[in-house]
């Protein structure tokens, strides 16, 4: 052990002993981050501020909430809501944060694929991003069940009731997933460990993978410029500030992001105290009841793409009914953002507007998932169910031609 | 400005699909329908022009309502257990201190005159049915009669404050036979399996029904039920616009009785995050400023 001398000062102390002053260079002071970025780059620091607000608001809901049949609905409505002092805050950040956290994650995840941030080195980035999300969905999946009213109780029992259509095993995995025959008690407490503390393991193990993924490629800008970050950050620390392509994480990077933080802040306040109706949903406000099915069954809005995906297929092709094929659509759109690093087969990072194929099939995709979601929540009757089907075809066969169409562009750029 | 354009992009793309998923969507899964309509013009049995004699109504309504009906207020008071009255009538028979203030005077009449068709219940009570109403038609009264009553009934309701306590009286008189409220620790006077097997279901308790109903869908519904929920068990009740305001407010007081508290917290926090923002925009020219 090297030898200790007297501590000057806390920060030696702490430096002494933890290295503090090091590992505050290398997290926040010199890690480095391009300069030529825009807002949409602020996007991972307010999905992070929104984690902690959740895990936060949850473990005071977590200090109320009764994970029974019988006592759920009223621990969330009554005691939270009404008698415990400031639970009511909590209970409407926790909800409107679920569900706006979704949006930041779409916006993060597009402006990803609008600027090619998922390939050349950031395929790791691009794939523990997809784990995150996926383990987002099982959070906002498992939570909604919580409060134990009709939409809690009759989602469970659609999204569920899916699995069924996995071949032989599928009757067997819903008994094994609800841990009963129906939607039962068993299923919200096991729900509730899932929610409370399972799934945030892994997402905080995710998020450490995530930022660690982003270590080595670095981020990307707006220009898809891949430069020297060594010769760069030299740059910068002998102060030709101006001149060098990146700043350090703090206080530059985040400077902008707080003034992002903030603005989005304004916003998700707006929604938590005076426009909350869209992520508590009326219908929830009933308590669950297994023999009153309601008039309108729908997913949360961030389910409703892959939910009409899956309900598109409303009639048999050959030998498969329209449930297995909703089914195998639905398996395919919930896993093909996973390999999108490698459905894209041209070396090119650029943004979409520079590049002549991606670019179109790119809103082409963003147009095709708003019809889906649209869709999604409405009755799937007449008309609808067809416009369904389109879309759900349209994006099977997006996702299809994806190679082809990069391929091609890959083509064409080398022609020139 | 670039970053300008995105964000314009952004909003567009957000905007529309909230506008498709929320007021869109619930526009088609629960059409409009024909506003509330508290004149109950479509009663017309009774010539409510008529002006009352309350003395009169005074002897009518003794010779006539207290075998069934408490008046609290007159000094009738209930004979019967609530368990009894429900037994013998299938629901309790409501004290009638409150009915001259909250029902619409023309509905009153109406009700009087004719029960059943007054609370829209043909489908359950038919003419000749094998199940009668508890409480018989009196169109064998004279209209001048019925408004007596009706004068009398008017004269005699105690009037309410207009706050939580006064809402609590009339959503008591009005809706309480029938509908508990657990968390005002109200049970419906009615026992509930009478209830059931008159109604041949169980009113749901009202506690949140303010959330899950809302103020615009329980406008038109308690106004008349059946033009929401055709064939539904629950009655016209007959209220006036301002007991049914009353009646609403109440459920809001139980139901979300943290609105005022949310509202002004909300905009403290609203504050604080405009000024976190312009703190923040201020640092960030500063430091942008020598890196740009
Ligand atoms: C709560 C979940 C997430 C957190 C906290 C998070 C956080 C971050 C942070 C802080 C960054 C760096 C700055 C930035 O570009 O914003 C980042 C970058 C990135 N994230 Fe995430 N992220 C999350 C979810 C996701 C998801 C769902 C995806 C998509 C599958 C994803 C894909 C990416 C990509 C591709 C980058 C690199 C962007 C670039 O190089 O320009 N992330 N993330």
């Amino acid at each position: 052990m090297a030898e200790f001398k007297q501590a000057d000062s806390v920060l030696e102390w702490f430096d002494q002993r933890l290295g503090v002053v090091k590992f505050a260079k290398v997290m926040m002071t010199e890690y480095w981050i391009p300069k030529n970025i825009n807002f949409l780059w602020a996007m991972g620091v307010l999905l992070s501020v929104m984690f902690a607000i959740l895990l936060v608001s949850g473990i005071f809901l977590l200090m109320y909430y009764k994970p029974d049949v019988n006592m759920a609905f009223d621990s969330v409505n009554y005691t939270i809501m009404q008698e415990v002092g400031y639970g009511w805050l909590f209970r409407h950040i926790h909800a409107v944060g679920a569900s706006v956290i979704f949006l930041i994650i779409y916006i993060h995840m597009f402006t990803g694929i609008y600027y090619g941030s998922y390939k050349k080195g950031r395929e790791m980035i691009w794939i523990s991003g997809m784990i995150l999300f996926m383990l987002f969905s099982a959070e906002g999946f498992s939570g909604y069940m919580l409060p134990w009213g009709q939409m809690s109780y009759w989602a469970a029992y659609v999204i569920t009731e899916i699995f069924g259509g996995i071949p032989l095993i599928g009757g067997d995995l819903v008994v094994w997933i609800r841990g009963n025959f129906y939607v039962a008690d068993s299923t919200l407490t096991r729900f509730f460990m899932l929610h409370v503390l399972l799934i945030p393991l892994g997402i905080i193990g995710a998020i450490v993978l995530h930022f660690y993924a982003l270590r080595f490629p670095h981020v990307n800008n707006v220009d898809g410029e891949f430069f020297d970050f060594d010769k760069e950050a030299e740059k910068y620390m002998a102060g030709k500030h101006k001149e060098s392509k990146v700043v350090p994480f703090w206080p530059v990077f985040l400077a902008k992001d707080f003034f992002v933080l903030g603005v989005f802040l304004v916003f998700f306040f707006y929604l938590v105290f005076f426009h909350y109706g869209f992520a508590m949903d009326p219908i929830n406000f009933d308590k669950a009841d297994g023999l009153k099915t309601p008039a309108h069954i729908y997913p949360e809005w961030y389910f409703l793409w892959s939910y009409e995906v899956l309900r598109g297929w409303f009639f048999p092709v050959g030998p498969l009914s329209g449930k297995d094929l909703g089914l195998l659509a639905f398996g395919f759109a919930n896993a093909i953002f996973l390999v999108m690093p490698w459905l894209d087969r041209s070396p090119t990072v650029k943004p979409a507007n520079q590049r002549p194929y991606f670019g179109i099939w790119f809103w082409l995709m963003i147009a095709d998932l708003m019809v889906l979601t649209l869709f999604g929540k409405l009755p799937p009757t007449g008309p609808n169910a067809w416009v369904g089907f389109g879309a759900s075809l349209t994006f099977l066969i997006l996702f299809i031609a994806l190679p082809f169409v990069t391929m091609a562009e890959a083509k064409k750029a080398k022609g020139k | 400005m670039k970053e300008f354009k995105i964000l314009a992009v952004l909003v567009v793309l957000v905007g529309a699909l909230y506008y498709g998923i929320e007021p869109y969507a619930h526009s088609v899964m629960h059409p409009e329908v024909a506003p509330a309509n508290f004149a109950f013009d479509d009663l017309k049995n009774v010539d409510t022009s008529l002006k009352g004699n309350v003395e009169n109504g005074k002897v009518l309504v003794e010779a006539n309502c207290i075998a069934c009906h408490a008046i609290e207020t007159a000094g009738h008071l209930q004979i019967m257990s609530n368990v009894d009255a429900a037994a013998a009538y299938g629901v309790n028979p409501p004290d009638l201190t409150h009915s001259g203030r909250i029902y619409d005077k023309n509905f009153l009449a109406n009700f009087i005159f004719n029960p059943v068709t007054a609370m829209k219940l043909e489908h359950k009570y038919p003419e000749g049915g094998a199940k009668a109403f508890p409480m018989p038609a009196y169109n064998w009264m004279q209209a001048q009669e019925i408004m007596d009553i009706v004068a009398y009934l008017q004269s005699i309701a105690p009037k309410v404050t207009e706050d939580k306590a006064g809402h609590e009286v009339t959503y008591k008189a009005a809706c309480a036979r029938c509908h508990s409220m657990q968390y005002a620790k109200l049970d419906a006077t009615t026992p509930g399996d009478t209830l059931k097997t008159y109604l041949g279901v169980t009113p749901p308790d009202l506690s949140q029904h303010i959330k899950s109903r809302g103020e615009h869908y329980l406008h038109t519904f308690i106004n008349d039920p059946q033009v929401l929920l055709a064939g539904t068990a629950m009655p016209r009740v007959g209220l006036s616009e301002k007991a049914q305001e009353e009646v609403i407010a109440y459920m809001e007081e139980i139901g979300d009785s943290k609105k005022a508290e949310r509202e002004s917290v909300g905009l403290w926090v609203m504050g604080y995050s405009v000024i976190f923002a312009l703190l923040a925009y201020l640092w960030k020219r500063k430091i942008w400023k020598k890196v740009h």
